[in-house]
């Protein structure tokens, strides 16, 4: 394996699912990078696309859903073009994926030490007693206790919160460089869902995997993650540090949904709400998807889409006022992406 | 004139569930909860999943009925005879706004139903005007009155529940989890609702929730509630900023908080294991088979609630 930059680099994503109400584009250009030993959040609400996001570098989509375009570069080869006998070796061993329901995603009718063997069987080759013996081991890393015993049980004898420690251990036992999340603490507790994510970030200090965190709880994004990538309409609206997008958001959609969330000091009042409902991915606007929600929105917003602005090293947005407040003058690459000159943008801008 | 507008006293609640070959063993689903709502307030109820949040919510309006304990509605004691009748003064918000709406029904047959039920109309014309006020009251398009249920999304089938609730014009309402299975965006719009149907109604809520700073939000007092005991109450802000029960604490320091810096410096308080089945119920305080304060006390008694000022009440022998 030769150079690569980063360990998975996902490039101008686009994932389409054929419905019977034609094409959706449930991921529509998605990019970013993701380094070693690094927790990327990515953050969105229900048909945002951030789950699909994370089943396309799986390849784990649903029969009408495919990669209809783009790159994803895991160690610097494109994985987006493997094959499944390719991809089965991929998945697992390089990368695993744990699930927001912990009962549906284990096998009811096989005991836990069958499903979780069978995972070690399969992508190493460590057989019979060995296989017992890692089980076992991973069973104690995940906080479980008497694991000899769990192996013989059956999911049902087991809580959520110990389910989704089974599950963690499952994706772990061949230490996977990434480990993708979605949603994995959404049905659990609040008590529980601190020991889970203590787990993994405990673990990933252990075992040095890089994990990205789906999910729409901004709670949990700021607890767990390095870096954020906010998604709305199947596109990032905004990206950059944890700190950078909780004090300084530069997306309206993200500034929206900060304000939405009670305050923490507990002050009544009315919550800043986003009007409106989340859009319909088969009628996408041509502009910005978030403009039809947006209290700021401007004529320009409905027509082009906007391109991506560098507000620092550690932080980009994809928002038209940010250009209309003239903080971030657009470089060449930046008008075309947005298919105007400057001079047509100021013009249209300066109108509202 | 009753003192509160609603006053649950001692109120248990236990289901049979059966034991061997012919044993039954009761699981104790709320055991012994007291406490008082007054007309136009909110009390938040919180707690982890199987602690009887939601089964006190369905005690009080009856849909079980109370194993013992007393719940009083306007100084009236409610009783089977009169529940019928008390139904128009209370009502009940749920969780999930896609099974809770039935789908073979149109959005004014839903929220026309609880009117039809009570009879609260003279004619179709007086109907049909009362539904199209409650669609504006909660923030739905009048076209949209032909429509069922699944051609909406969550948040406005949830403002179809609310609307359905309000029908009768009641004085109480159990929110069972009505945001839980909302976006964060959505959530907002919601709370906010309730909030100003509370200020032009002067309607009572029980707000039941596992999300402790919604809650936070929208409630004057709030009680915590474990394993079927209630561990704690008080009002909200002093409840969430000065915790005495050990549960409560953990609880609190469990809630991931939206905000990166306050999120690295907080110390957790981390709880082993599970919550105890309520089948095998540890003896004395449910809590202390968890809790890092237990002592030889805690397994002997249950602690009762005490008052430790201001009305901050706490079930607890260590704290």
């Amino acid at each position: 394996m030769g150079e690569y930059e980063h360990l998975l680099s996902v490039q101008d994503l686009h994932t389409t699912f054929t419905t019977d109400n034609g094409e959706v584009q449930a991921v529509n250009g998605v990019s970013f990078n993701l380094d070693e030993r690094k927790v990327l959040g990515i953050v969105g609400e229900s048909g945002s696309g951030k789950s699909v996001t994370a089943y396309s570098i799986m390849q784990i989509l649903a029969e009408n859903g495919r990669i209809s375009g783009g790159r994803i570069l895991f160690k610097g080869e494109d994985i987006s073009k493997w094959d499944e006998k390719q991809m089965s070796g991929f998945r697992g061993k390089s990368c695993s994926i744990i699930f927001q329901d912990p009962m549906t995603s284990l096998n009811p009718v096989f005991s836990v030490g069958n499903q979780l063997m069978e995972a070690i069987r399969l992508h190493t080759d460590k057989k019979g007693q060995e296989a017992r013996d890692r089980a076992i081991e991973m069973l104690k890393l995940v906080g479980i206790n008497e694991p000899e015993k769990r192996l013989k049980q059956y999911p049902f004898e087991l809580s959520g919160g110990m389910r989704q420690r089974v599950m963690i251990a499952m994706a772990l036992a061949c230490e996977p460089d990434i480990l993708i999340a979605d949603e994995p603490t959404t049905a659990l507790d609040v008590t529980i869902q601190a020991q889970i994510l203590e787990l993994m970030l405990d673990i990933q200090k252990k075992l040095g995997m890089a994990i990205i965190m789906v999910t729409h709880d901004l709670g949990v994004i700021a607890e767990m993650c390095d870096e954020i990538i906010v998604m709305y309409g199947g596109r990032v609206c905004e990206r950059g540090t944890a700190d950078e997008i909780f004090y300084n958001p530069k997306h309206e959609y993200t500034k929206g949904l900060l304000h939405s969330i009670p305050s923490l000091d507990g002050s009544k009042g009315r919550l800043q709400s986003i009007e409106g409902t989340p859009i319909n991915m088969l009628n996408m606007p041509n502009g910005c998807a978030f403009c039809p929600r947006c209290k700021e929105a401007m004529k320009i917003c409905l027509e082009a889409l906007p391109p991506e602005q560098q507000i620092n090293d550690f932080h980009k947005a994809s928002c038209w006022i940010n250009v209309r407040d003239g903080h971030y003058p657009l470089t060449e690459e930046e008008i075309a992406a947005g298919g105007y000159t400057e001079k047509e943008i100021e013009e249209v801008v300066s109108h509202g | 004139m009753a003192e509160h507008l609603l006053e649950v006293e001692h109120l248990k609640q236990y289901f049979p569930v059966r034991e061997g070959l012919f044993g039954s063993k009761p699981l104790k689903a709320v055991d012994d909860v007291s406490f008082t709502i007054d007309q136009g307030e909110t009390l938040g109820l919180v707690g982890e999943s199987g602690c009887g949040k939601t089964t006190v919510g369905r005690s009080i309006l009856r849909l079980y009925v109370p194993t013992e304990g007393t719940v009083r509605f306007e100084g009236e004691e409610i009783t089977a005879k009169n529940i019928h009748n008390l139904r128009k003064k209370m009502q009940m918000v749920f969780q999930d706004p896609y099974s809770s709406l039935n789908p073979r029904m149109t959005v004014e047959d839903i929220i026309g139903e609880p009117l039809d039920v009570h009879k609260m109309y003279s004619g179709k014309k007086e109907r049909r005007e009362k539904i199209l006020y409650l669609m504006d009251l909660v923030g739905l398009n009048a076209e949209h009155a032909t429509r069922y249920a699944h051609e909406f999304s969550g948040g406005q089938r949830q403002r179809i529940g609310i609307a359905r609730a309000l029908a009768v014009d009641p004085k109480f309402i159990v929110c069972d989890e009505p945001v839980s299975a909302l976006d964060v965006s959505i959530q907002a719009q919601v709370i906010n609702m309730f909030e100003d149907l509370q200020e032009k109604l002067g309607v009572a809520y029980l707000f039941i929730a596992h999300d402790l700073l919604v809650v936070r939000h929208i409630s004057k007092n709030i009680a915590v509630m474990y394993l079927g005991h209630m561990v704690e109450t008080a009002e909200a802000n002093e409840l969430m900023d000065h915790p005495i029960h050990p549960y409560t604490e953990s609880l609190l320091s469990a809630v991931p908080i939206p905000d990166p810096k306050i999120a690295r410096q907080k110390h957790r308080i981390m709880l082993e294991g599970d919550v105890p089945s309520p089948l095998h119920m540890p003896s004395g305080c449910p809590f202390r088979t968890r809790c890092r304060y237990a002592t030889e006390k805690c397994a002997q008694a249950v602690p009762e609630l005490t008052d430790r000022g201001g009305g901050h009440m706490v079930a607890c022998w260590n704290k």
